[in-house]
C-alpha cells in the first residue's frame, strides 16, 4: 500500500470504529471491547507501518481539497514528531482498551463508552496529524467534547457533570482563542499550510500581529494543558471513569496543549515574550502542580496534580527556547504518558479492588496486591526521577538545561535551584503514593476485600512499566531513533548533539537529581506527621480554591451579569426600551455630523405662501396639541391628530402628489374610525386623580428628559429636512428611467401608479400580502378578546342619553333615532361612493387613483353603513364575505404574474394595449390593470376584515348575560365573529 | 417654503416622539401615527417641492424630469401610508387585547411600582 493510502486509513480507522461501535445494543460488553482493541491495534500497526517513510526526517502527506477558495483542504501529515505521537496515541489507547474492558463495571452503557473512546482517539490522531490549522483547530474542539462527554460519562453524579462542565467551558474557551490565534497566524503567513507557516517564522514574529497571536494560541495551548491558572479543570475531570484519566488526561489530550507549543515553535519561538510567558507560567505549574499533589488525600487528584506539574516542567522547557530544551521536552512527554498512564491504571485497580482511593484509608497494600504493588513502585520511581528509569532521563536533561544561560537575570540565575525544589516536591509526593498505600500495616477500613488473584488489568500496566525500565536502561536503543525522527521534525537539519545515556559521569544535572531525591525523603519523613492527620488540602494555599473561583465568576458571569443586562436592555418593560432605541437613533443620526458639521443646501428656495404656513401653523398646533391631550382627552387627541393627518394631506396636493393626498385622506378617514371603535376598550382616565404623581420631582425629571430627547429627535428632523431639500437635484436619479419609460413601456400616464403595478409590482405584491396577514391577524386577535372587567359596562353615553330606551325593543340605545335622517342619506350613498370607487380604480393607470384609493373609497361605504344603521343592522344584511376577498386579490394579483412565464417572461412582467369599446372609447388594456384589480379586492377585504372585527366586539358586550361574566358565554361570543364574518 | 415644511416635520417627529416615550398604549398609538406624518413628508420632501407639477405624464411622450416632480419618492410614500396604516389596525387591536386581558393600558401590561 503507498503511505498516503494508510496515512488515510489511519485518519479514518477510529471514526469508523466509533461509528460501527455506536450502533450496538448497550448490553453487549465483549463485542465492543473487541472491536475497539482491534481498532487502536490496527491504528498501532498503520502507525509503525509507517515508520520507515519518516525515519530519515522526512514526512507523508494526504490531501483532499475542501474549500480550495479559502486555501482549507484536508491535509494529513505526518512527520517525525506527527509519528511519535500516533504511537502514543494509538499504543497507549490499545492498553487502555484491554484496561477498560476489566475495568467497566457490566452494569454501565459500555458501548457509548467505547464509541466515545475511539472518538476521542480519532480526534486526537486528527489534531497529530493535521498539515492544516484550521483543521487541526477543528479536531482540537472535537478532544474538548469527546473529554466532556467522558468525563460526564457517569451523568448521574453531580460530581461527574460538573467536572465534565468546567473541563469543556475552560479547553472549549481555550480552543476558541487558539483558533483565532491560528486565523491570524494564517493571515500574516498568508497560508494555512502547516509547511508554509512553519518555514515563515522570519515573517511571523516581525509582524504587528505576532503579539496576539501569540497570546491566544498560549491561551489554548496552556488551557488545554492544564498549566496555571487554569489548571483547576484537570483535579475535576477526575470524575471520569480511570481508564478515561489514564488516556485522555495523563497521556494524550491534555499533551495536546506543549504539542501545539513544540510544532510552532518554529514559527513562533526565538522571543523574549515566548521565553518570559512560559517560563513564568511553566515554573509556576511545576512547583505548584507538585506542591497541591503533596497534600492530596485522593489517589486519582494527587496523580492529576502530578501530572498538571510534569505539564508544567515540559511547558517550562519549551520556554528555554532552545534545541536541546525542545529535546527534552519531547522526551520527557513521551516519559511521562508512559509512567504517568500506568500509575493512572494502578490506582484505578486499587480503587476497583478495594473501593476507595483515599490515601487515609488505603495502608499496606503491598502485601495483598503485590504484582499491582510493584509495577506502581516502579511507576512512581520514574515519576519521581529515579535513575535506571526513563523519568530520569528526561529530568537530567531538564536539569542541564536550566543550568544554561539563557536571557541574563536574576531569575535566569535562580532558575536551577527554582526547579530543585520543585523536584524535590515530586519525590515527595512519589513516596507519599507508594508508601501511603502499599507499605504500612494491613489496612483496616476498606469498603471492599481486594482478591487474592490479580486481574487481567495488570497486563496493561506491566507492559507500559517495562517501557518505563526499558527506555531507562537501554535508552540508546529503544528510544534513540524515534527521538531522533521526532527531534529532526522539529528542528530540522541542525539538531544539537544530545546524547542518551545513563551514565555521564559526576555532573551538576545528576547532583541536582541526588539533591531531589535525598530532600525529597527528607521532606517526606518531616512531613509524615502531617500528613496523616488527614486535613485536606494544602497548607497555605488552602483558601486558594480554583473551583469555587471558577464557578463564582460562572455565575457572576452567566447569572448575574445576565440579569444585569436584561434588567437594561430586556423587553420587561418597554419605555426604557424605546428610549434606548430614540438614544440610539439620535446618535447614530448625529455621529456622522460630527467634525463637517451639516452643511444646508444652496438651491433658490420655492417662494414662501401664507396660506400653506397658516395651513401649517395649525398642523403644528394640532401636533403639539395631540401630544399634549393623548393621556387624558383621548377623543380630542385623535381628532386634532387627524388634523394633522389633513395638513401632510393638504401639503401632499400642494407639492404636486395627488396620488399620495387622495390614499393619504383615505387612510385617515378609516384610521379615525378604527380607533373610535377601539376608544371604547379603553379605561376611563382622570387628571385630578392622577395629580399627586405631578408633585413628585422624579416624575418631573422623567418628563423632563423625554422632552428634551423629543425636542432634540423633532429639531434633528427638521434640519436634516432642510438640509436634504434645499440641495439641488441630482441628475442621476432612478426617477429620469421611470419618467421616460412609464408611458413607452407601461402603457400609463401616472407614473406613481405604474411604478406600483408595474416596475415594482414586486414590492406591491409583497405589501398586499402584509396587509392580509394584518387583516387575519387581526382577527385572529380578536376571537378570543376579553374586555377588561372595567369596560364591559354599557359606555356612559348611551345610558345617559335616554334610560327608558334600554328597558325595551332598541337594542342599540336610542341610537337609531338621533341617527334617523343622516342615516337615510348614508344609506342612499352606497350605490354613489361604490361607483366613485371603480372611477378611481379605472383611471388609475393614467390619472391620480389606483387600486388601494379604490380599495380605501370602497371600504368607506362600509363604514358609513356601520355609522348610519349600527353594527346589527349591517351584519345582519352584510354579504361580502372579506377573508374570501383577501384570498381573490392575492391569487388575482399572482396569477397576474405568473400569467407571464408562459411567454417566457419572468414573473410580473407586464403587457399592455389599448382596447376600442363601443361607447366608452379607448381604453387601456394592461395585465397591471389585472394585478391592480387584485389590488383593490385585497384592500377591500382586509379593510372591511378589520372593521367587522372591531366592530363586532361592542354586539356581544352589551348582551345582558356578559354581566355575568360566565366563561362559557364568553367563548361563545368569541366564536361568533368567526362565523358571521367569515 | 422648505423652511417652513422642515419645521413642520420637525413639530409632528417631536410630538411623536414624545408620545412614543409616554406610558399609556393609547398615547404611544397616536404617537407613532404622528411619527409616520414626519417621516412620509420627510421621504416626500427628498423629492424636492415642485408646485402644479404631478407626474401624470402626456400620453405618448417619454417625461422630462425637468418638468414633473419627481415620482419615486411618491411611490415609496404611497407604500408607506399603506403598511403605515395596516401596523396602526394591528397596533390598536394588540393594544386593545392587551387591555382585555391585563386590565391595565400601561405599555408593560401592569402598573409601575411607585418608588
Amino acid at each position: 500500500m503507498p503511505d498516503a493510502t494508510v496515512l488515510t486509513l489511519l485518519f479514518i480507522l477510529p471514526f469508523a470504529g466509533c461509528l460501527l461501535t455506536a450502533f450496538f445494543p448497550s448490553n453487549t460488553r465483549n463485542i465492543e471491547a473487541w472491536i475497539a482493541g482491534a481498532v487502536a491495534l490496527g491504528g498501532l500497526v498503520l502507525t509503525i507501518s509507517l515508520y520507515p517513510s519518516i525515519a530519515g526526517g522526512g514526512s507523508v502527506r494526504a490531501e483532499a481539497e475542501w474549500l480550495p477558495a479559502l486555501g482549507i483542504g484536508v491535509t494529513i501529515r505526518m512527520d517525525g514528531l506527527a509519528w511519535m505521537f500516533a504511537l502514543l496515541v494509538t499504543g497507549i489507547g490499545l492498553l487502555v482498551m484491554i484496561y477498560a474492558r476489566y475495568y467497566m463495571s457490566p452494569d454501565d452503557p459500555v458501548v457509548r463508552f467505547f464509541s466515545f473512546l475511539l472518538g476521542f482517539m480519532g480526534s486526537m490522531l486528527g489534531i497529530v496529524l493535521s498539515g492544516n490549522l484550521i483543521q487541526l483547530a477543528f479536531f482540537w474542539e472535537l478532544t474538548s467534547l469527546f473529554s466532556f462527554l467522558l468525563i460526564g460519562y457517569w451523568h448521574h453524579t453531580v460530581r461527574a457533570r460538573d467536572g465534565a462542565r468546567m473541563a469543556l467551558t475552560v479547553t472549549g474557551g481555550g480552543g476558541l482563542c487558539l483558533l483565532l490565534g491560528l486565523l491570524l497566524l494564517g493571515h500574516i503567513v498568508g497560508s494555512y499550510d502547516l509547511d508554509t507557516v512553519l518555514a515563515a517564522g522570519e515573517r511571523v514574529r516581525s509582524h504587528d500581529l505576532y503579539l496576539p497571536a501569540l497570546f491566544l494560541i498560549f491561551l489554548g495551548a496552556l488551557t488545554k494543558s492544564a498549566q496555571f491558572p487554569f489548571h483547576f479543570w484537570l483535579p475535576q475531570a477526575m470524575a471520569a471513569p480511570t481508564p478515561v484519566s489514564a488516556y485522555l488526561h495523563s497521556a494524550t489530550m491534555v499533551k495536546a496543549g506543549v504539542f501545539l507549543l513544540v510544532r510552532l515553535w518554529p514559527a513562533l519561538g526565538g522571543t523574549d515574550v515566548w521565553f518570559w510567558v512560559l517560563v513564568t507560567v511553566g515554573l509556576g505549574t511545576f512547583t505548584l502542580g507538585a506542591f497541591y499533589a503533596i497534600f492530596e488525600q485522593d489517589l486519582k487528584g494527587l496523580l492529576a496534580y502530578s501530572t498538571i506539574s510534569h505539564l508544567g516542567l515540559v511547558t517550562l522547557l519549551i520556554g528555554l527556547d532552545s534545541a536541546l530544551g525542545i529535546v527534552a521536552a519531547i522526551f520527557h512527554m513521551m516519559n511521562h504518558a508512559t509512567f504517568k498512564a500506568s500509575l493512572f491504571m494502578a490506582a484505578g485497580i486499587i480503587d476497583h479492588e478495594t473501593g476507595t482511593r483515599d490515601i487515609r484509608r488505603l495502608s499496606g497494600l503491598g502485601r495483598i496486591m503485590p504484582t499491582t504493588a510493584i509495577l506502581a513502585t516502579v511507576a512512581a520511581a520514574a515519576m519521581a526521577g529515579v535513575p535506571l528509569l526513563n523519568g530520569f532521563l528526561s529530568k537530567e536533561m531538564f536539569f542541564a538545561e536550566t543550568i544554561e544561560q539563557h536571557v541574563p537575570s536574576v531569575f535566569d540565575d535562580a532558575l536551577p535551584y527554582l526547579v530543585t525544589i520543585a523536584a524535590i516536591f515530586s519525590v515527595v509526593y512519589s513516596l507519599r503514593f507508594i508508601h501511603g498505600v502499599f507499605l504500612g500495616p494491613p489496612p483496616t477500613d476498606l469498603p471492599r476485600q481486594p482478591p487474592r488473584l490479580p486481574s487481567w488489568m495488570v497486563v496493561p500496566v506491566a507492559l507500559l512499566v517495562s517501557a518505563c525500565l526499558l527506555v531507562g536502561i537501554f535508552p540508546g536503543i529503544t528510544a534513540g531513533p524515534y527521538l531522533d525522527a521526532a527531534v529532526r521534525a522539529v528542528l530540522g537539519a541542525d539538531v544539537p548533539a544530545y546524547s542518551l545515556k545513563v551514565w555521564h559521569g559526576i555532573t551538576i544535572p545528576l547532583l541536582m537529581s541526588l539533591t531531589a531525591l535525598v530532600g525529597g525523603t527528607l521532606l517526606y519523613l518531616v512531613l509524615r506527621r502531617y500528613l496523616a492527620s488527614g486535613i485536606e488540602g494544602p497548607p497555605l494555599l488552602r483558601h486558594l480554591d480554583s473551583p469555587r473561583l471558577f464557578d463564582k465568576s460562572m455565575v457572576l458571569l452567566c447569572w448575574r451579569a445576565a440579569a444585569g443586562l436584561l434588567s437594561v436592555l430586556g423587553t420587561r418593560r418597554l419605555q426604557p426600551q424605546l428610549r434606548l432605541l430614540v438614544g440610539v437613533a439620535l446618535v447614530a443620526g448625529l455621529w456622522p455630523l460630527y467634525g463637517p458639521g451639516l452643511r444646508m443646501g444652496d438651491a433658490a428656495p420655492s417662494t414662501f405662501d401664507p396660506v400653506l404656513a397658516l395651513v401649517w401653523v395649525v398642523g403644528g398646533t394640532c401636533a403639539i396639541g395631540a401630544g399634549y391631550l393623548a393621556k387624558y382627552h383621548r377623543l380630542a387627541a385623535l381628532v386634532l391628530m387627524g388634523g394633522a393627518g389633513l395638513v401632510v394631506c393638504i401639503t401632499f396636493a400642494w407639492f404636486s402628489a395627488p396620488d399620495l393626498a387622495l390614499t393619504q385622506l383615505l387612510v385617515e378617514v378609516v384610521t379615525t374610525v378604527l380607533i373610535l371603535l377601539g376608544l371604547r376598550w379603553l379605561p376611563k382616565r382622570f387628571a385630578m386623580i392622577d395629580a399627586a404623581d405631578y408633585r413628585v420631582a422624579s416624575t418631573w425629571f422623567r418628563r423632563g428628559r423625554d422632552l428634551a430627547i423629543a425636542a432634540t429627535a423633532g429639531a434633528g428632523l427638521a434640519a436634516l429636512a432642510y438640509a436634504v431639500m434645499t440641495r439641488p437635484v441630482s441628475d442621476g436619479s432612478i426617477s429620469r428611467f421611470f419618467l421616460e419609460n412609464a408611458y413607452k413601456e407601461g402603457g400609463g400616464t401616472n407614473v406613481v401608479n405604474v411604478i406600483l403595478v408595474d416596475f415594482r409590482g414586486f414590492d406591491t405584491f409583497g405589501e398586499i400580502t402584509v396587509l392580509g396577514t394584518v387583516a387575519l391577524t387581526v382577527y385572529a386577535l380578536l376571537r378570543r378578546f376579553r374586555p377588561a372587567p372595567d369596560s364591559i359596562e354599557r359606555p356612559e353615553q348611551q345610558t345617559r342619553r335616554r334610560p327608558e330606551a334600554l328597558a325595551g325593543e332598541a337594542e342599540d340605545g336610542g341610537l337609531s333615532d338621533a341617527m334617523l335622517v343622516p342615516g337615510l342619506i348614508m344609506r342612499l350613498l352606497f350605490p354613489v361612493i361604490a361607483t366613485v370607487a371603480v372611477y378611481l380604480f379605472m383611471r388609475g393607470h393614467d390619472l391620480p387613483g389606483g387600486g388601494f384609493v379604490a380599495g380605501l373609497t370602497m371600504s368607506v361605504t362600509f363604514i358609513l353603513q356601520y355609522m348610519a344603521g349600527g353594527t346589527r343592522w349591517v351584519e345582519a344584511r352584510l354579504t361580502i364575505l372579506p377573508v374570501r376577498w383577501i384570498a381573490v386579490g392575492l391569487l388575482l394579483a399572482a396569477a397576474t404574474g405568473i400569467g407571464s412565464w408562459p411567454y417566457g417572461y419572468p414573473f410580473l412582467t407586464s403587457y399592455f394595449s389599448y382596447a376600442e369599446l363601443p361607447l366608452i372609447g379607448t381604453v387601456p388594456v394592461a395585465s397591471a390593470l389585472a394585478f391592480d384589480l387584485g389590488v383593490f379586492v385585497l384592500v377591500v377585504g382586509a379593510t372591511v376584515l378589520i372593521l367587522i372585527a372591531l366592530a363586532h366586539q361592542s354586539v356581544r358586550t352589551h348582551r345582558p348575560e356578559r354581566s355575568e361574566a360566565s366563561a362559557a358565554v364568553a367563548s361563545e361570543a368569541a366564536a361568533q365573529p368567526a362565523r358571521e364574518a367569515g | 417654503m422648505e423652511l417652513i415644511l422642515a419645521l413642520g416635520i420637525g413639530v409632528l417627529a417631536g410630538s411623536g416622539v414624545w408620545l412614543l416615550l409616554r406610558p399609556r398604549t393609547y398615547q404611544v398609538i397616536i404617537g407613532l401615527s404622528l411619527i409616520s406624518y414626519a417621516v412620509n413628508l420627510f421621504i416626500f420632501g427628498t423629492g424636492r417641492l415642485r408646485i402644479g407639477q404631478p407626474p401624470i405624464l402626456t400620453p405618448g411622450t417619454a417625461g422630462d424630469p425637468a418638468q414633473y416632480a419627481d415620482p419615486v419618492p411618491q411611490a415609496l410614500v404611497l407604500t408607506a401610508i399603506v403598511i403605515g396604516f395596516a401596523t396602526t389596525a394591528l397596533f390598536l387591536v394588540v393594544l386593545l387585547a392587551a387591555r382585555g386581558l391585563t386590565g391595565s393600558d400601561h405599555v408593560d401590561g401592569r402598573e409601575q411600582e411607585k418608588s
